[in-house]
């Protein structure tokens, strides 16, 4: 008894230090999620996909080029002091530390930027956190990969005028843009405002306070309003409740369109039947037959070592979005071995170059089983998103369903944008932009 | 045997009205902060500095600003949480739009902008009491922070509202490790610690605790009630302000609006419930124990289902975090419900008379 309590201090005061012994191969990857909490189906969800595809590589593959991945889970409720602390606990585990961080939030990225880059460890915000970061001169270690909120935005108005029957369709129309009042909501606002000049869309924004689970004077207003579109920008337990209160209000769900944070099984589910029709967008697709995922389900599910112990969540959004998230990770990780040497653990800034360096096309795609699970991504210097490209998916009332292919955004006009931005953050922070080589 | 003042002889009225009387307390603060500004920066690790100490330090005197106005001055506020975010909001414009001022001259321009708003909603003080206040100080709350996420001005058009603090830099030094922001923090807290119990003991200290312990009594006997409520709102506002501004530049480094909702100021009212109402001592030992356990009972519970290859799944054990802090909290209260700081004043005076109690 003596002994445990003593190896317990022993092992309480290395955790307390954040030196934690470990074997030389191994590649650690810090699992700094939320598990409790209003938002946890995100958090569990996407955290269990991570996991669940690097344990899958552990167990078919033995890691990557014979480097086993780990992992620690550290509760970060969503919130950003808990999110601070939880990276600075992690950052120096394993052999060589953390190799890269995934926030899964955006207050939580903003407040790790600074220092992730002072530390050389690159953030990989998947489809959140800050949209300008897509300017990788400024922002050498932050990946908003896939997709940022502007480029979401600037897509989901090509969709809706390509519903439309054309952009010029667009002129005239009324949209309401029903927004979670917070940094994450606000974040659409300055590129659907520059939208509406050049469309000739009348655009109205409403914004609901945390939580959102109350919403009968922001759908009264809509009433009143009588758009042709509502753009839903919501998180949590707001979305289920704008469903609910359209279907009260008599306001069609096939004229919404959520942010991929509301296009989930958990945000449609709780609706019931008032949520048959809606809309939403995401970067990646449902569903438990991909290759990948039933090697996930033959390599850790059918072992008992996975994630979710209900098992109806295999396969939804949330988890394929992890698993998403686990390639990109993984596949860094492999461009940065065949760039270092393979076989070894890489540091954050090997990792840096990998992540920039990431390219996953179709052919890669079939390879790992995940064609059409998520759009291919070139990622370089220059450009930190990679692809921006976003499906749309209406619900019917059982499944998602697909609706159209991979829709782009404008380009040229986010681009702009992010690095106005980019430039403004530079000048306020006294950071000289790196170059980038040419054609990178 | 060690802590006992025979044979400490006090010959004049400078050595009777010091701060800390008994010799051995003098030797242990001084200690203490020896410990604070000499060992720690040494000894402790970056995840110690950056991830522990420093938001301990500017929740603690977030607590002390709240503990003034609520512990001494007997006002129950909520809107300690709005009185930071004008502080941290109000010094980013500062640094922004008046960069010669420097960094210092800005906290405290910061903090007196919260010090007025302060004021502000300190005047409903003046005729309402009880929770009654404390609904009044909601207004607050939700005002300030209805203020900054709709005036463009106070976040300087950032799109998302969320603003990233400047580089702190005095006298050309720049702060930038965790050690020197460790250091600055603790500097700014020793010092307004310091001022806080010194003014705790002077006319206006017992005049705050006059108006706490019956409002009626101290206003027969002379004591102006507006101007010592709303002195009372001035100086805790200003506290908050000050830990506000430490929040966004010491520590997160990006503050977004929504970083200091209500939820906030409950978890600091928290603090010096169960640090103690109305002791210095008590938001220090209150912040501790609000924001030390949760991170310890979470690395404790890392390390023991490591240690042990314990099965548990993720969700359980933060949910149990979370019950066992509550389970704490009530066991404290049911203890000691003058807090943490009662318990120490009790195991001083058994110290005194140990080894021989009477």
């Amino acid at each position: 008894m003596k002994r445990t309590t003593f190896a317990l201090a022993l092992a309480l005061a290395a955790g307390f230090s954040g030196a934690v012994l470990a074997q030389a191969k191994e590649q650690f990857v810090p699992a700094n999620f939320y598990w409790v909490g209003p938002y946890a189906p995100g958090g569990s969800g996407f955290g269990g996909g991570i996991i669940d595809y690097m344990q899958m590589l552990n167990e078919r593959d033995g890691g990557i080029n014979g480097v086993k991945l780990t992992w620690e889970k550290c509760e970060t409720e969503y919130n950003n002091a808990r999110g601070v602390e939880c990276y600075e606990r992690s950052k120096n585990k394993g052999p060589t530390g953390a190799t890269v961080i995934h926030p899964l939030s955006t207050g939580i990225t903003y407040s790790l930027i600074e220092k992730a880059t002072t530390d050389r460890i690159p953030i990989i915000s998947m489809g959140y956190g800050r949209a300008s970061a897509a300017d990788g001169r400024v922002f050498p270690y932050v990946f908003p990969l896939i997709t940022t909120y502007w480029s979401q935005a600037s897509s989901m108005v090509n969709f809706l005028g390509n519903r439309a029957g054309g952009m010029d369709k667009l002129k005239g129309k009324k949209i309401v843009l029903l927004y979670h009042d917070s940094a994450y909501g606000k974040e659409p606002i300055p590129i659907l405002t520059d939208l509406s000049k050049d469309f000739g869309y009348q655009l109205t924004t409403i914004a609901v306070p945390h939580p959102g689970n109350e919403q009968q004077a922001q759908w009264l207003q809509i009433r009143q309003l009588q758009p042709d579109w509502v753009i839903l920008w919501g998180w949590g337990v707001m979305n289920p409740t704008a469903i609910k209160t359209a279907a009260r209000t008599g306001y069609p769900r096939e004229k919404m369109v959520g942010v991929w944070w509301s296009g989930a099984e958990e945000d449609v589910i709780p609706a019931g039947s008032a949520a048959k029709g809606y809309i939403s967008a995401g970067f990646n697709l449902p569903g438990s037959n991909f290759p990948v995922m039933r090697d996930i389900q033959k390599y850790v599910y059918a072992k008992g070592k996975g994630e979710f112990d209900d098992k109806s969540r295999f396969g939804s959004i949330y988890h394929t979005r992890g698993v998403v998230a686990g390639i990109v990770t993984t596949e860094a990780i492999r461009a940065a071995q065949a760039k270092f040497g393979k076989g070894r653990p890489i540091t954050g800034e090997q990792m840096q170059w990998g992540i920039e360096n990431l390219k996953i096309d179709e052919k890669r795609l079939k390879e790992l089983g995940a064609v059409g699970l998520m759009p291919p991504i070139e990622v370089s210097c220059f450009n930190h998103e990679g692809s921006g490209l976003v499906k749309y998916q209406q619900w019917d009332g059982s499944k998602w369903i697909p609706i159209t292919d991979w829709v782009e955004p404008d380009y040229k006009l986010v681009r702009a944008k992010v690095e106005a931005d980019a430039a403004q953050y530079a000048k306020e922070k006294g950071i000289t932009p790196r170059d980038c080589p040419k054609g990178g | 045997m060690l802590y006992r003042e025979a044979g400490q002889f006090k010959s004049t009225y400078a050595e009777d009205q010091q701060i800390f009387p008994i010799r051995q307390d003098r030797i242990a603060v001084a200690l203490l902060l020896l410990v604070a500004f000499v060992a720690v920066p040494v000894f402790a690790n970056e995840y110690w500095l950056s991830a522990i100490l420093t938001p301990f330090l500017i929740f603690a005197l977030a607590a002390l600003g709240l503990n003034i106005l609520t512990g001494y001055a007997g006002q129950l506020s909520l809107g300690t949480a709005a009185f930071m975010a004008v502080g941290a909001f109000m010094a980013y414009n500062f640094v922004l739009r008046l960069p010669w001022l420097g960094i210092i001259p800005s906290f405290v321009l910061a903090g007196l902008c919260a010090a007025a708003v302060g004021i502000v909603f300190g005047l409903p003080s003046l005729r309402i009491k009880g929770f009654y206040l404390a609904v009044a100080t909601l207004a607050c709350q939700f005002f300030v922070l209805w203020a900054i996420q709709r005036i463009g001005w106070f976040t300087n058009n950032s799109p998302s509202g969320v603003i990233t603090a400047q580089t702190v830099e005095i006298l050309g030094y720049t702060f930038d490790t965790p050690e020197s922001k460790y250091l600055l923090t603790l500097g700014i807290v020793a010092v307004l610690a310091l001022l806080a119990k010194n003014l705790m003991r002077s006319e206006t200290g017992r005049a705050f605790m006059a108006v706490r312990d019956m409002d009626v009594a101290a206003s027969v006997i002379g004591i102006p009630m507006m101007q010592t409520k709303l002195l009372a709102f001035a100086i805790s506002s200003f506290y908050c302000g000050v830990a506000g501004a430490l929040y966004a530049y010491t520590y997160l480094g990006t503050v977004e609006p929504e970083a200091f909702t209500l939820d906030l100021s409950f978890r600091i009212l928290f603090m010096i419930i169960i640090g103690g109402v109305g002791s210095i001592l008590g938001s220090f030992l209150g912040a501790a124990f609000i924001i030390l356990l949760p991170i310890f009972l979470s690395v404790l519970f890392g390390v023991a289902s490591h240690t042990f290859g314990l099965d548990i799944s993720h969700a359980v054990v933060s949910n149990l975090e979370l019950m066992i802090f509550g389970g704490l909290i009530i066991f404290f209260l049911i203890v000691e419900p003058h807090g943490l700081a009662r318990l120490w004043q009790i195991a001083k005076e058994k110290l005194r008379l140990w080894p021989f109690p009477h």
